[in-house]
């Protein structure tokens, strides 16, 4: 076992992968410029000294053609890893992702693969509302694309050697929060997660959700950075005597509904935790698919605790106070009990 | 005076050359012909969905791909049937397709705007304009990373060039030196409106300077001409030294899309481009030439409209998909 950052975890993926198979490439801007970052959030940074630039490959700052660029190799035999340094610049290049490199299997009528990843960093961080946004349910609302969104060091390096081994395009967003990037490209208020890695080979599939802790009151499923802050209003009430589980569902396409139905089963009280913005958002769709499949397992009516729905504000101040604290998923958790 | 080796070999050279013209002209007749009939089948509600045809271009399609290997790719627009046939996806299987059936190329699902065979090196037809140019950049990263000498070319119309994608593709092939044949077919509308109303130069290939490749203006009407220059652009692609831009005037005898009288066009102008027809270019070529009778080229054209009402017979005797097989191929497994 090695002590690894969610930047560390994800780079040994990538490593590792690479080594296993030529046809892996990643591209994207600013991934291994000779004394630059090594991406955005130093996920990268060095693996040119291994693989040369050819495989390593920067490119100008042209979404339209990172992604357009991946679509193309994927379907010609090349596994992509491309790479933006902010999610919301997703926007950029969302033609080709969502019209190519989502439908080109099913426009072909399946003889057309499109094996590609694309790394999203997501998360309001105190840069303004354009590098803040998390995005995850625009695309879950996509046929043809997976949707991942690991939490941990460890389920970053299986959930992404799994998904440069999908057929198919798989999107991760990582939280900028949660990568423990070191030296200059450390975030000021980061969690850095250290997690336990394993050195022998693991394998995370897709649509299988963790419980991060136990309870018997209320079901908390939250991803990415909502999982620690939920993680943090489980603490808050348990010391109130009311029992938290919180699910990390840790992939969103596919999603593991049986994880959350075996949970309310149990608690009967569910409570939904997302950094994206409320109206639309994937907490909206497991709400109503948790409606539709377990109602009757419940005893109050399913709430979400969400970004409100405004731009992510610069001020620190502001911006705390859109996106969900500890403090008001403990307050929503009160007035669930009391439901 | 010429030795007689010298005469023999001129004689063969030009033996070739008739064949070569033959076959072009053999190919772009099946173009021709494959669309009048769609339009024809289109208009008796026979074919559902919409119909963007390619007539009066079919010298830029047949002369591009001629010489393109099996492995080579090529990417489309939204007006895809004749790159796909000249790019040898079969005949049986698009016009199954047009008639939605479970043998499509697309097995029904693509339609008209998405035809294509990748295992003929046809990729789906991209029908967002200027959204198969930066795929193409992919498809050349993937030939060269796979140390192929394999090329791609890639159609894009005159109202591409005003697209993001455009300048993204272009820049990143340039720059990586990709085996990138990036070809215009400017027919002088995008949709309705004039390529002259919404840019500033007169030639869009004068925008490869921009990029540091090279760009070529041609004829676009004659198949002889875009097949030089194709030559030309294909061996410096496979030879590593990167993309080129070629430039094709053309122009559709036909609406932008179904239900088109093209009210926006100059008539004066219909008929001066009416008369370089590339079919009638070629056939008075191989006519004055005499690389064939007329006789001979009625009977390459009665074989080419045979092939063509089997294809339609098999599409119709093919069976249609079932509903719920739209549920499937949405990922790959």
């Amino acid at each position: 076992m090695a002590k690894m950052s969610i930047a560390e975890a994800l780079r040994e993926a990538i490593r590792e992968e690479m080594r296993r198979d030529e046809r892996v490439f990643c591209l994207g801007e600013d991934i291994d410029i000779p004394g630059g970052f090594g991406g955005a959030f130093t996920v990268t940074l060095g693996l040119s000294k291994e693989f040369g630039h050819e495989r390593i490959l920067d490119t100008p700052i042209s979404e339209i053609m990172i992604a357009g660029a991946a679509v193309g190799a994927a379907m010609t035999g090349m596994i992509p890893i491309a790479d933006v340094q902010y999610g919301d610049f997703l926007f950029c290049m969302m033609d080709q992702l969502a019209d190519n490199a989502a439908k080109m299997t099913y426009m072909s009528g399946g003889t057309v693969s499109v094996p590609m990843v694309m790394r999203a960093p997501v998360g309001a961080t105190t840069r303004g509302a354009q590098h803040a946004q998390s995005l995850e349910s625009f695309f879950t609302h996509v046929p043809g694309l997976k949707i991942i969104c690991p939490s941990t060091a460890y389920d970053a390096k299986g959930l992404l050697k799994t998904a440069i081994r999908d057929k198919n395009p798989v999107v991760v967003f990582e939280h900028k929060l949660l990568y423990g990037s070191k030296g200059n490209r450390a975030e000021k208020s980061a969690l850095s997660p250290v997690g336990e890695v394993p050195e022998e080979e693991y394998l995370i599939p897709f649509g299988e959700g963790v419980i991060r802790r136990e309870g018997t009151d209320i079901t908390i499923v939250a991803n990415l950075l909502m999982v620690y802050r939920a993680m943090e209003a489980a603490e808050i009430l348990e010391k109130e005597g009311i029992s938290v589980e919180v699910i990390d569902p840790r992939t969103l396409v596919p999603f593991d509904y049986e994880l959350v139905l075996s949970s309310i089963k149990k608690t009967s009280r569910l409570m939904i935790v997302e950094e994206d913005t409320r109206r639309n958002g994937w907490g909206a769709e497991v709400a109503a698919q948790i409606a539709e499949d377990g109602l009757y397992y419940l005893d109050a009516p399913i709430i979400r605790v969400a970004t409100y729905d405004v731009p992510i504000p610069f001020a620190p101040v502001m911006e705390n106070f859109v996106v969900p604290s500890a403090a008001r998923i403990a307050e929503a958790a009160r007035k669930l009990m009391k439901a | 005076m010429k030795t007689e080796n010298e005469l023999v070999l001129s004689k063969a050279d030009k033996n070739k050359a008739a064949a070569r013209l033959l076959e072009m002209y053999e190919q772009m007749f099946l173009l021709r012909s494959y669309e009048e009939k769609i339009y024809f089948l289109f208009l008796e509600g026979v074919m559902p969905g919409t119909i963007h045809q390619s007539q009066g271009q079919e010298a830029c399609a047949v002369g591009m791909l001629f010489d393109l290997r099996k492995e080579d790719y090529m990417t489309s627009t939204h007006r895809p049937a004749g790159h796909c046939l000249a790019k040898g996806v079969s005949l049986d299987s698009m016009m199954a397709e047009m008639f939605a059936k479970s043998t499509g190329c697309c097995k029904g699902k693509g339609g008209a705007m998405h035809t294509g065979d990748i295992s003929v090196g046809a990729i789906p037809a991209i029908a967002i304009t200027a959204g198969g140019m930066p795929v193409a950049v992919g498809v050349g990263l993937s030939c060269k990373m796979r140390r192929t000498d394999n090329v791609v070319v890639c159609f894009f119309g005159d109202g591409a060039s005003n697209e993001g994608a455009f300048h993204e593709a272009m820049n990143a092939a340039a720059i990586w030196k990709l085996p990138v044949v990036f070809v215009c077919e400017n027919n002088f509308y995008g949709a309705s409106t004039h390529i002259k109303l919404v840019t500033n130069i007169e030639n869009i290939a004068d925008r490869a300077s921009a990029y540091g490749m090279p760009g070529e203006v041609v004829e676009g009407n004659d198949v002889e001409l875009v097949n030089e220059a194709a030559t030309r652009a294909i061996a410096r692609a496979r030879k590593g030294e990167g993309p080129t831009i070629i430039e094709l005037k053309t122009y559709r005898r036909c609406g932008h899309s179904r239900n088109d009288a093209c009210a926006y066009r100059d008539k004066v102008e219909e008929k001066e481009w009416y008369a370089k027809d590339p079919l009638i270019i070629s056939k008075n070529r191989i006519l004055e030439e005499k690389y064939a009778t007329a006789e001979e080229l009625e009977q390459i054209e009665k074989r080419v409209l045979q092939r063509i009402e089997d294809a339609v017979e098999y599409a119709k005797n093919s069976p249609d998909p079932k509903p719920e097989d739209a549920l499937e191929h949405v990922y790959a497994v």
